[in-house]
């Protein structure tokens, strides 16, 4: 993963070049003046990256604080500062659930978010590194959930336990281990149900599953949460909700080949401390990148380019 | 997150009442909390700043109405604003006449077109239409296995096509309609990204191949800024007539209905609210308002209520109370149609305020399928005179109903205590006129 991932977008690809261009390029732009039309553009740029009024208020005032302090010249140096300031919010320490060693990963999130297809995608990657990889279909709800699941799992050439439509989650995941300790797996991935974090019925459903796994696995087990990068401030709830039931330790920040710019993730970064570890940016097996906290934020303010 | 905007707008306004006109500080200082609470709601910021701009306008110098305090005065003119913006009354689906109607759904990755597509199907059929559901999604796997899964679950036909052409897909779906004498064919295309100009094209050659009579965007209620360049871009490129909102049952305020609306001026028909295939409802703008400002959803509470009382029950109910009768099986009866109107977790969050309860006051939903399961375990004659209920009895009903003496013990106080009320309430109301009568008693702390 030499090249960045937002370099990559054009190839191949018949995407609009310049989708990822920020407001913030336009920004500069208009010039080297450090004036107050230039601040209030500046807010409007993050907030359209959905960080969120708070965060943006409170970003944008500690910039203008060192802008007068140190003197900063120019929009150009106001904007590195700012890529700066929002790489150091999300840049959160924590361990890669993907990359420390052997694991039991429970994928979850709300619907829609990309569950599925990230878990088709990490079990490519993990296979590539030469890992011993297993996964267990555990969206038992869903139409055709566990048909999509095999479908991506053929293509990672990773083997998969799945029960019937409708059978009970935590059985899925119990069946899962044991396949996965009979084969020596150092990396089981579960895919879950989507769920709306204000589904009562359904998170205690999840804290049940994490349950089995945490008896059942062998590895450490981890949670980890998929958001959908066009997500607004409800990102924040979500996350939040996950957390407070299940302990995320990490996130996988998907559809980031759009114009949407996932700034919900520094909300979360900062509220939360957890950190994004992986970002999806399209549809193939190997579109799936590190998460380099530098390239988000020069995406977000429009510098990646 | 934000709470209520009318209490965010008495803080930053007072309370005094009928001051007279609104002067440019009152209006300032309300605009900045009205431009946060858009913003936090996920509103397009520039959907935001116009409609600042005119509410500001409207309100400078407007007088005061009496009965209003200027807070409430400067809510009254944003949920105006605000309620025209999103357009006024429900959007209908509209057919030419023509045999088959079709119905063509887009959106972005994940926006649940497939589900919507299922729903959509449930409701027309509901109408008396005849759908066919038609699977184009021939990239995202198993696209085309959930939606045939999904038509299986309602007795739908689901036509699947043969290749990967999505467009010759669609175009044989239509065919296929007509050989079986299907009335209205849903077209479900797969996810795009509104930057994917080959997936774009590809969309586009489906609805020039198809001619639908309607194409519907559908749009995820938790998308945040990046709402209005999807919805912008898909009008461009394939052009739609409305929106169906997905996944409102969750606390997403959904601000991205507004933008969309106000971006794009398509009418949101339908709101997604739940993972059941009757979960799709026709979409009301007012009430929408509200929920973007945090303001409850008492409208939807009230017709929920209205669903689920039965009428005859309640008279009859009406006329036993007024001879005096009111026992066990009656207070089982109402607690009955309380759980018609969903689960108390869903009503209180319709309820005005209810968002500023502590996040830890679990509401106990075991409350009422408790109350039922003590009462199923009594006998007639004990239901019919609950002061023959001794030790022994309670002991037994307990035993039966799975529960501790205690909570027989609590829900016979509750009864006692409700036939009480009644008992007062029909004293004060002797002679008065009829009244329909409400819920009293609820178990459950409500």
């Amino acid at each position: 993963m030499a090249t960045p991932w937002y370099k990559r977008l054009g190839d191949g690809l018949s995407r609009t070049r310049g989708a990822l261009q920020g407001h913030l390029n336009v920004l500069l732009r208009r010039g080297p003046d450090v004036d107050a039309v230039f601040w209030e553009e500046l807010e409007d740029a993050l907030i359209q990256a959905d960080i969120g009024v708070v965060a943006t208020t409170e970003l944008v005032g500690r910039l203008r604080d060192a802008a007068a302090r140190e003197a900063l010249p120019d929009a150009a140096a106001v904007l590195d500062r700012l890529a700066a300031e929002i790489a150091a919010e999300a840049r959160v320490p924590g361990d890669d659930p993907f990359a420390s060693g052997p694991a039991t990963v429970l994928v979850v999130g709300v619907n829609g978010t990309g569950k599925t297809t990230s878990v088709g995608k990490l079990a490519a990657n993990a296979v590539a590194e030469g890992r011993r990889v297993v996964i267990g279909s555990a969206d038992t709800f869903r139409a055709a959930a566990i048909e999509q699941l095999r479908v991506w799992a053929e293509r990672a050439a990773v083997p998969v336990v799945e029960r019937a439509h409708g059978a009970d989650p935590g059985a899925v995941v119990y069946d899962t281990l044991a396949e996965a300790s009979e084969r020596g797996a150092d990396l089981v991935l579960i895919d879950t149900a989507g769920r709306l974090h204000t589904s009562t019925d359904l998170m205690a459903e999840l804290v049940k599953v994490q349950r089995v796994a945490r008896r059942e696995s062998a590895h450490p087990v981890r949670t980890v949460l998929v958001m959908d990068a066009t997500t607004g401030q409800n990102g924040l709830l979500q996350a939040r909700e996950f957390d407070r039931a299940l302990g995320l330790d990490a996130i996988v920040l998907t559809k980031l080949d759009g114009t949407a710019k996932g700034g919900i993730v520094v909300a979360v970064a900062r509220e939360l401390g957890i950190p994004v570890v992986r970002i999806g940016v399209g549809e193939g097996l190997e579109d799936l990148a590190p998460f380099d906290a530098d390239d988000f934020a020069a995406a977000v303010v429009g510098r990646g380019d | 997150m934000f709470e209520n905007l009318s209490e965010r707008l008495q803080a930053v306004m007072g309370k005094l009442t009928g001051r007279g006109v609104l002067s440019e500080a009152d209006v300032d200082a309300a605009m900045r909390e009205v431009r946060m609470a858009l913003l936090e709601a996920d509103v397009n910021l520039g959907t935001v700043k116009e409609f600042v701009a005119r509410v500001r306008e409207r309100s400078v110098g407007q007088d005061v109405m009496k009965s209003l305090t200027p807070g409430q005065m400067v809510v009254k003119i944003v949920l105006e604003e605000l309620t025209a913006l999103m357009g006024r009354g429900e959007s209908r689906l509209v057919f030419s006449g023509r045999i088959p109607g079709v119905v063509m759904l887009v959106g972005l990755q994940g926006s649940g077109k497939t589900t919507a597509a299922a729903k959509l199907a449930n409701l027309l059929r509901k109408q008396g239409r005849s759908p066919l559901l038609v699977a184009c999604d021939v990239y995202r796997p198993a696209a085309i296995d959930q939606l045939e899964s999904l038509g299986k679950q309602l007795g739908v036909p689901v036509y699947r096509g043969e290749g990967t052409d999505a467009v010759a897909i669609a175009r044989a779906g239509v065919q296929h309609a007509v050989s079986t004498m299907r009335d209205t064919v849903i077209v479900d295309t797969a996810g795009r990204l509104h930057i994917d100009e080959e997936m774009m094209a590809e969309a586009a050659a489906i609805r020039t191949a198809v001619h639908p009579d309607q194409v519907l965007m559908v749009i995820d209620a938790m998308t945040g800024q990046d709402a209005v360049n999807a919805a912008a871009a898909f009008a461009q490129t394939v052009d739609f007539d409305g929106v169906i909102v997905t996944k409102l049952d969750g606390d997403a305020r959904g601000g991205a209905a507004l933008s969309v609306r106000a971006v794009t001026g398509k009418p949101i028909m339908f709101a997604g609210v739940g993972e059941k295939l009757d979960a799709l409802e026709p979409f009301h703008p007012e009430r929408m308002a509200k929920r973007i400002l945090g303001m409850g959803d008492v409208v939807t509470l009230i017709e929920k209520a209205q669903d689920a009382f039965d009428t005859s029950q309640a008279t009859d109910l009406e006329d036993r109370l007024r001879s005096g009768v009111f026992t066990l099986d009656d207070f089982l009866a109402q607690l009955q149609q309380v759980k018609k109107m969903g689960s108390l977790g869903d009503i209180l969050k319709m309820i005005p305020g209810a968002n500023k309860l502590p996040k830890d006051a679990e509401i106990d939903e075991g409350a009422l399928a408790r109350t039922e399961a003590i009462i199923q375990s009594m006998t007639r004659k004990e239901r019919a005179k609950p002061s023959i209920i001794n030790g022994a009895r309670r002991e037994r009903i307990a035993a039966g109903a799975g529960v501790r003496v205690f909570d027989v013990n609590q829900v016979l106080k509750q009864f006692a205590q409700t036939q009480k009320l009644l008992k007062q309430v029909q004293t004060s109301q002797k002679g008065g006129k009829r009244r329909r009568f409400g819920m009293p008693g609820l178990p459950g702390g409500l």
